[in-house]
């Protein structure tokens, strides 16, 4: 029992061990030459433009909901003024970063661990070692570099979207007066709202790029190895990512 | 044989390797002189893999020394391997080639992104080795999954030798093709080798191969070699081992020891 819980305990340790040693190397290659644009430019377009859709929609219908939800319960104390401070404050702050760095990492986390895993088994990261170029340089670091830059920047496209999704419902559904209900959203936003969401993205951005990753690169032999891989990269870094929107959230407001 | 036919392009002395219990490499000792073509035979499970990922640096072997040109390779640093790399070229058993890649770009893959070549004059290259390996240059638009096996190795050996590498290593290259296209694949290597000067090493179980491509071959058994000689010796070797595998024999010492094994368990 006590052999089995130790020997538990010391994977643990050599999985982090590993983990860490991996995220080193890799952000490493992010700022030693040579560069490669091209498929930076090319992860840009992946990770960000074609993640758009999805978290649009997600930050769309979560403002709506919430503008619905608030409703209803504030007016329990006649305080249905307070609905746009609750949506946009939540949606900058929390639903936001988080939701698009959920449906991210199950969108592009799940693609980077296979697409990587596939290459590992087929024996194509060996093929590129022997090239004389190394796989954490080209493949990893550009990818790291995309989702850190572009989640911020989907997730303040989200920002907005998710306030319009309140205020729709506001407005058409509930019948607030449109410019009372902008008034309010601006009046009560702060520059901090705002920035600690779009930091909390780059946290999330990189955890979703860096368990894609790392689980792809590491990936064992086999269609079912490319499978765990791509389980335990979406599994992991969405537990991460919840886990970090919490020590974030504790530096940025306690 | 000359002055540089005797001096050992490569050369493995005690390596080791094990992954937990399971000890694959217990001490291979093997050389390959400049300009030769040695083929290392053994069943499946040998080690003939582990061997092979050694002296590319893609596994680091547990004791022994490994060296090229009499510079020992084991222990070096990543920008010292990179530039031993560059006298390799390697053809993968399943290709490995870049599935997003097109044809010419994979050839070119090292010369642009491992040596910062001149995008266009990598092109011109890989089209180059493209006809050499006796492919039509049309075929250097597609991509990997719209081209036959036999015509996926062929790809491979085109980007293996694209750099013109000093050390070539064949990873299996007839498995999984028809015996036509296995000997086509044979011929190729052939005129690669000797066209190139390069010193080669190959490992496979397919001994037609074997005995067209070799000038020397080794047998590796349980993660030994337990016979080496010329190509013309094989036959003649006085090894059991050696005897069975070349023949494809069901009895032999090697199944008779995997039975004793299995009863052990």
């Amino acid at each position: 029992m006590c052999a089995a819980i130790g020997h538990t305990i010391i994977q643990l340790f050599r999985s982090i061990g590993a983990l860490c040693l991996f995220i080193s190397r890799a952000v490493t290659h992010v700022f030693v030459p040579p560069y490669f644009p091209r498929l930076i430019g090319r992860q840009f377009v992946d990770i960000g433009y074609y993640s758009l859709p999805v978290v649009g929609m997600t930050a769309l219908f979560t403002g709506m909901v919430l503008a619905l939800q608030s409703y209803t319960g504030f007016t329990r104390f006649n305080a249905e003024g307070a609905v746009a401070a609750v949506v946009v404050l939540s949606i900058t702050r929390e639903l936001a970063p988080v939701l698009a760095g959920l449906m991210v990492a199950g969108r592009v986390g799940a693609s980077i661990a296979a697409e990587i895993g596939t290459m590992r088994v087929t024996e194509q990261i060996d093929a590129m070692t022997t090239l004389s170029v190394n796989p954490l340089k080209y493949l990893v670091a550009p990818r790291l570099i995309a989702g850190t830059i572009m989640l911020p920047i989907l997730v303040l496209i989200g920002d907005i979207i998710g306030v319009f999704g309140g205020y729709l419902v506001s407005v058409y559904n509930l019948g607030f007066s449109p410019v009372r209900y902008l008034t309010q959203t601006w009046d009560i936003l702060e520059y901090m709202d705002v920035m600690s969401g779009l930091i909390k993205a780059a946290v999330f951005g990189f955890i979703v790029t860096a368990m894609g990753c790392y689980h792809g690169y590491n990936s064992k032999r086999g269609a079912q190895g490319v499978g765990t891989a791509t389980t335990y990269a979406v599994v992991s870094s969405s537990i991460l990512i919840l886990i970090f929107n919490y020590i974030l959230t504790q530096v940025f407001f306690s | 044989m000359t002055a540089a036919q005797q001096t050992a392009k490569l050369k493995l002395s005690g390596v080791k390797k094990s992954f937990g219990n399971n000890h694959v490499l217990q001490g291979i000792d093997l050389e390959i002189p400049q300009g030769k073509s040695l083929v290392v035979i053994g069943g499946s499970g040998t080690g003939k893999s582990v061997m092979l990922k050694c002296v590319l640096g893609l596994i680091a072997p547990d004791s022994g020394s490994i060296t090229v040109d009499g510079q020992e390779t084991t222990g070096l640093d990543a920008h010292a391997r990179d530039k031993m790399m560059a006298k390799f070229g390697m053809l993968f058993q399943g290709g490995a080639l870049f599935d997003s890649l097109s044809i010419w770009e994979n050839i070119a893959f090292g010369l642009i992104q491992g040596r910062g070549m001149d995008r266009r004059q990598a092109r011109d290259i890989a089209y180059e080795k493209i006809v050499a390996v006796g492919l039509r240059a049309e075929v250097g638009t597609l991509f990997p999954a719209e081209l036959s096996g036999g015509m996926q190795k062929r790809v491979s050996l085109a980007r293996a030798i694209a750099a013109n590498p000093e050390i070539i290593f064949f990873d299996e290259p007839t498995t999984g093709l028809d015996p036509i296209m296995a000997d086509v694949i044979n011929e190729l290597i052939i005129k690669t080798v000797r066209d190139l000067g390069v010193t080669a090493l190959s490992i496979t179980h397919d001994m037609a191969s074997a005995r067209k491509i070799a000038d020397h071959v080794a047998m590796i058994y349980q993660g030994r070699i337990v016979w080496h000689g010329t190509v013309d010796a094989l036959d003649k070797s006085g090894n059991d081992y050696v005897d069975q595998f070349i023949h494809g024999r069901a009895e032999g010492p090697i199944t008779d020891e995997l039975k004793t094994a299995h009863k052990a368990v």
